[in-house]
């Protein structure tokens, strides 16, 4: 039968926030770019994607 | 016996790297006269920039930065290991190794560089860039170890972000973004050799050419009192431009003339004086210095946001 070993070591909790604090910054850098590319689409005055009357819409 | 050791040292707990370990690595400390600097040079600017926009390039300059900053640390783990001060960064504890450092540095420099390319525009990325490069090859690798001088060097490296946020919002270089690289440019030496002046370091130890060493302690009151009259002209002439204003002129008259004061007073004196009083106005003069860095660029923040109410600028 094999031996768990469940002891919580300060190792562990390295290891933990290293990973967490990865993560959450991946998901931040995400958000972040996806909140870029709404400003940048929706700000850019060359860009007339969707908007009725204009080149590329007819 | 070698496998024993081996094994040890893998569980060793001490030298696992926590997240704050990594981050420590990017001198969050710098980074945030980096983010506020930056940040103002890019609310000043006369072209507004969309407030995502704003945030994203302020973090890919706060993240150049940082980068650069752990790669100074990997090129500086020799000497990190031989200063108090240093002996507990990240890489001389043992906890990050100095190829991670490396690792870290280089690819947070290309993630910012090119993000800010991206956010913003090829001007900002590329003064990112240079930054990166002066304050790592220029500074750290090349004149940190070999001239008295380093800190005016290494002051020029961090007096970029303002110039690099005023990019960001105009796409170009002015006269305003180059008067705000200069105003955190000449302030750097008075700042750094005042702290010299009366805390004990060990730059000595590590062969790390101080002014304070190189050339005495007279000379660096000297120099301190030649740089403060030089930033005067530049934080004045920044208030006669677009940017500054009667808040702005007020608040940097007020500080300049007091900069001036204490700078004469520390050169008139001799280490007698300053042991006798404990480095009083070594000390006076450096609190001084970090109140002013802060206001004159807070000054200029205020001016710009009372400006669309029609009570900032001339």
């Amino acid at each position: 039968m094999a031996t768990q070993i469940r002891a919580e070591h300060e190792l562990h909790r390295r290891r933990l926030s290293r990973n967490v604090g990865l993560g959450v910054a991946l998901v931040l850098f995400v958000a972040l770019v996806f909140g870029l590319t709404i400003a940048k689409v929706g700000t850019d005055p060359t860009d007339d994607l969707g908007v009725p009357g204009t080149e590329a819409s007819q | 016996m070698t496998d024993t050791s081996t094994s040890t040292s893998a569980f060793d707990a001490e030298k696992e790297a926590g997240f704050g370990d990594y981050f420590a690595l990017l001198k969050p400390r710098v980074m945030s006269l980096v983010v506020f600097t930056a940040l103002v040079g890019l609310i000043v600017a006369p072209v507004p920039v969309h407030p995502v926009v704003a945030l994203a390039a302020i973090l890919f300059i706060a993240l150049g930065g940082g980068a650069s900053g752990a790669l100074n640390m990997w090129w500086d783990a020799d000497i990190d290991r031989l200063m108090q001060r240093t002996r507990k960064r990240p890489i001389p504890t043992g906890k990050v190794e100095e190829g991670e450092a490396f690792a870290i540095g280089i690819a947070l420099s290309v993630l910012a560089v090119v993000m800010l390319f991206l956010a913003a525009n090829a001007v900002a990325a590329g003064l990112l860039a240079f930054t990166i490069f002066f304050y790592v090859v220029i500074y750290t690798m090349w004149l940190k170890r070999a001239t008295p001088q380093n800190i005016v060097i290494g002051g020029a490296a961090g007096a970029f972000p303002p110039m690099i946020g005023w990019a960001v919002a105009t796409g170009g270089i002015s006269v305003e973004a180059v008067l705000m690289f200069a105003l955190t440019f000449a302030w750097t030496p008075p700042h750094f050799w005042a702290l010299a002046l009366f805390v004990k370091n060990d730059y000595a130890k590590a062969e790390v050419p101080m002014l304070t060493v190189t050339h005495g302690r007279a000379i660096t009151r000297r120099h301190i009192l030649g740089y403060t009259l030089a930033l005067a002209v530049v934080a004045l002439a920044l208030g006669l431009t677009s940017i500054g204003g009667p808040i702005y002129m007020a608040v940097a008259l007020v500080l300049n003339v007091m900069f001036i004061k204490g700078a004469f007073a520390i050169a008139r004196r001799d280490d007698a004086a300053c042991e006798a009083d404990n480095h009083l106005a070594e000390r006076r003069f450096f609190k001084l210095s970090l109140a002013y860095l802060f206001l004159h660029f807070g000054a200029l923040l205020v001016e710009a946001t009372l400006a669309p109410l029609g009570l900032g600028g001339w």
